[in-house]
């Protein structure tokens, strides 16, 4: 890449980032939850710090719901970086049974994910986490400061953020406060994929099109990745080729027909489509409001 | 409705020039509250084809329930992202939006028009390349645009498109636009801007945003979008010299030694010899490390690895600069400052600097003088409150290297953050990086010779006027005396002692600033 491109010009404002996080916060961390912007998240931490190792332990929030490939894929990343792996479960709503199919995606997901993230970084006293965010996804986080402050309740208030001037970073917190850190804030989807194929990043086969057992439910197809979604008796389990945009919760998480079976045909569909990319997302419809909403209550 | 792709809405060459070719646009839309701004980012983005269907049935549910247009598209609400924007229909916070043409990407900040939300405005401007100025063709400049100009020039802004909107109202009258664009040019003439150009539009029939129009004939120049694509923002690079602070020391093992960091401004090169900042040793560039391989050079922009080729004392914090052209070392400033804080400037507390990768305590005098951010002018200040541009002089508790925010806007800029609210409280432009004379007790460090003589020079002068004068003295002392052993003995014990005096009272007067003008120095 030229020192022009602008995915250059993007990736060296992202290292910039992390190595300001790690020369100035105790204990920072990233949030890796297996997709392709957490693909390019490590792959932007592993350069920042070329030839050492980042000075940081990756954290997921495994809420039991994922898609098997995507542990299994997590696994092996982190086996083949020799990179440390925390792993949190909300033990507590394990314990009560929460989970998407039964209680619904909204307080799956803030037992799951939201109170399961509060708990880790508590557990780990984090003061810094690194999330894949980007401000092209979503309308709250187009609005959102590239680092983000949370009070000692991991709350984001979004009327008062500070100000942020160049890339001049005021990391300085109060105690008990912490900071999510976004250095993908100006990236987008179709930078993430371009970046994927220039620099060659591993991601999950769940991104190709495949032949994968699936049922149509309310206009979404949900892959059936193993025995706990139970099928109505109107609904028929049939294969299809598919593939999946963002990846999730599987239940949570619609895969979309599709032929690519490779980056370059995964950007030209993309290049094709009409829809963002989290229309795909259950989750994100709950109400108008409902992304800004799980953000201050301090999903990520 | 939509039937074209997004992205390649414009043309399908998109395919043959891969993304990563493309270069970047950053840019702000600013403006007064009613001037149609989010009409034109809408009409921009949906020309586009970037605004993606679901977001545009969502936009037209919002705009029945929130909107302000009884009932049709309202694009404010595809910006005003929280949820307290909507229901006040107000812009409280910049909001990020991205789109891609075939020739580049562009980064738009839309940013608030309200006083209130200036710190919100220039946020959004101390990243941006470019802003876009909105004015209304029937109102003309108000005092809004003009704030908006001038934070936009402070924050180095150098390229300004002036978009007189509602031209269609206006009755595309030629001389509406004339005389609007001939007050911003005059208002505008002495902020420095690198281009300015004024385009007569209307956002609500899109006409002169993406696509061109018939309805002004006499206008001939490029439509918004044309002029976005094709306008030239590089900064001329050899008028930049070195400059990278260091944000991390690199040892993963005993045999490799880095320092990482973003150059900040100019070229790196292997072997260029660089000056370690604030302090005077130089060593030459090894190797540039990245995780792509050894590079022969870095540009600006680049966040790399350097190795230098002896081992010196490096720090975070420490700046890189090219040897023959350091940066001034000082730990006095004299800055312009935005106060961007509810608190008001307290001139006793101390506060924290941050520059570059460096953060050190600073004591700011009150101002004497500040800028009228609505008319541009000097005017008398002795107090710094929100919003508030202020001339104050800042002193450090050490030395730190600056140029000033003219010369480069990476290494001439800092922010000021509260000790005890960790807020940010002011960003900082560096005018003068000033080297003043400091009280005599710290006469060895900071009581630098103003007349730049060295010492064996002072030594050789001693000897030339001693020679002379202890000539006259034995030539005198033969005289009155007829001794010739007396004479030889004075002025051979004159030439030892008074040499030491000579040379004494010339090392003194070198340091001493009376009857030396001027006592201050810029960089250059």
């Amino acid at each position: 890449m030229r020192h022009t491109d602008h995915l250059h010009r993007l990736e060296s404002e992202s290292i910039h980032i992390f190595r300001e996080v790690a020369a100035e916060c105790d204990r920072p961390v990233l949030l890796y939850s297996i997709g392709k912007d957490s693909a390019v998240l490590l792959h932007l931490a592993l350069k920042a710090f070329y030839p050492g190792k980042p000075p940081f332990p990756l954290l997921h929030i495994d809420t039991t719901w994922k898609f098997r490939e995507m542990i299994a894929f997590r696994d092996r990343r982190a086996a083949e970086l020799g990179v440390e792996l925390l792993v949190h479960t909300n033990q507590e709503g394990l314990r009560q049974g929460i989970g998407p199919i039964t209680h619904g995606s909204r307080l799956h997901t803030d037992v799951m994910k939201t109170q399961a993230l509060k708990q880790a970084l508590d557990l780990h006293r984090f003061d810094a986490a690194f999330g894949g965010a980007r401000r092209d996804e979503e309308r709250s986080r187009a609005k959102e400061r590239i680092f983000s402050f949370r009070t000692p309740q991991h709350r984001w208030d979004p009327k008062r953020q500070p100000p942020e001037f160049w890339n001049f970073y005021n990391t300085r917190k109060g105690p008990g406060e912490s900071i999510r850190v976004f250095p993908l804030s100006n990236w987008t989807e179709l930078d993430i994929w371009n970046y994927i194929r220039h620099e060659n990043i591993p991601i999950p086969q769940l991104y190709f099109a495949a032949e994968r057992p699936v049922v149509e439910r309310d206009g979404a197809l949900i892959m059936v990745d193993d025995e706990r979604l139970p099928l109505a008796p109107d609904e028929l389990l049939e294969r299809r080729r598919v593939r999946f945009r963002t990846l999730g919760c599987y239940p949570l998480t619609a895969a979309i027909e599709s032929d690519a079976t490779t980056i370059d045909a995964i950007i030209a569909e993309l290049r094709q489509s009409r829809l963002s990319e989290r229309s795909g997302r259950t989750i994100d419809h709950d109400s108008a409001a409902s992304m800004e909403q799980k953000k201050v209550e301090g999903y990520f | 409705m939509h039937d074209a792709p997004i992205v390649t809405a414009l043309a399908d060459e998109h395919a043959l020039q891969p993304a990563q070719r493309m270069s970047l646009l950053r840019f702000i839309t600013c403006g007064s509250v009613d001037d149609g701004k989010s009409t034109l980012i809408g009409r921009l983005l949906h020309d586009t084809g970037s605004i993606p269907d679901d977001q545009l049935d969502r936009l037209s549910v919002d705009s029945r329930r929130w909107g302000t247009q009884e009932g049709a598209i309202d694009y404010a609400l595809l910006l005003d992202g929280l949820s307290a924007e909507r229901e006040q229909g107000i812009t409280i916070d910049v909001a990020y939006r991205y789109f891609a043409t075939p020739r580049r990407s562009f980064i738009v900040a839309d940013t608030p028009g309200h006083r209130q939300y200036t710190r919100n405005m220039a946020t959004g401007a101390s990243t941006a390349d470019l802003a876009v100025l909105l004015v209304d063709a029937q109102k003309g400049l108000l005092t809004q645009t003009r704030r908006h100009t001038l934070i936009a020039s402070l924050l180095g802004v150098r390229h300004i498109v002036l978009a007189v909107n509602k031209m269609d109202l206006a009755g595309y009258n030629q001389a509406a636009f004339n005389n609007i664009s001939e007050d911003f040019r005059d208002f505008a003439a002495r902020l420095g801007f690198a281009s300015i150009i004024c385009i007569p539009l209307a956002a609500k029939r899109g006409e002169n945003v993406v696509a061109s129009t018939d309805a002004m004939p006499w206008y001939a120049g490029p439509t918004l979008l044309a002029h976005l694509e094709r306008v030239d923002v590089s900064r001329p690079a050899d008028n930049q010299t070195l400059r990278m602070p260091i944000q991390l020391v690199s040892r993963p093992n005993p045999h490799f030694r880095g320092y990482a960091g973003t150059v900040a401004a100019g070229t790196l090169r292997t072997g260029m010899r660089v000056r370690i900042q604030p302090g005077t040793n130089t060593a030459s560039i090894a190797r540039i490390v990245t995780a792509d391989g050894d590079q022969p050079e870095a540009f600006a922009g680049e966040a790399i690895t350097v190795v230098l080729d002896e081992e010196v004392d490096v720090s975070r914090g420490d700046t890189l600069s090219d040897a023959r052209a350091p940066a001034v070392v000082t730990d006095t400033l004299e800055t312009s400052l935005l106060w961007v804080s509810e608190t008001p400037l307290n001139p006793s507390t101390p506060y924290l600097l941050k520059a570059g990768a460096a953060t050190v305590s600073a004591q700011i005098d009150a101002p004497r003088q500040g800028i009228d951010v609505e008319t541009g002018g000097i005017v008398v200040m002795t107090s710094l409150a929100m919003n508030e541009v202020g001339k104050v002089t800042v002193r450090l508790d050490r030395k730190l290297p600056f140029d000033t925010y003219a010369q480069s806007r990476a290494t001439g800029g800092f922010i000021l953050i509260d000790r005890l609210t960790n807020e940010t409280v002011a960003i900082g432009l560096v005018d003068t990086p000033v080297i003043v004379a400091a009280p005599a007790a710290q006469l060895s460090e900071r009581w630098p010779p103003l007349t730049g003589e060295s010492s064996w020079r002072s030594l050789a002068k001693a000897f030339s006027w001693r020679a002379l004068g202890s000539f006259g003295t034995v030539i005198l002392a033969f005289a009155l005396t007829h001794d010739r052993g007396l004479a030889a003995v004075i002025g051979a014990g004159e030439v030892l002692t008074k040499i030491v005096v000579f040379f004494l009272h010339e090392r003194v007067w070198a340091r001493v600033p009376f009857g030396i003008a001027p006592a201050t120095k810029t960089h250059q």
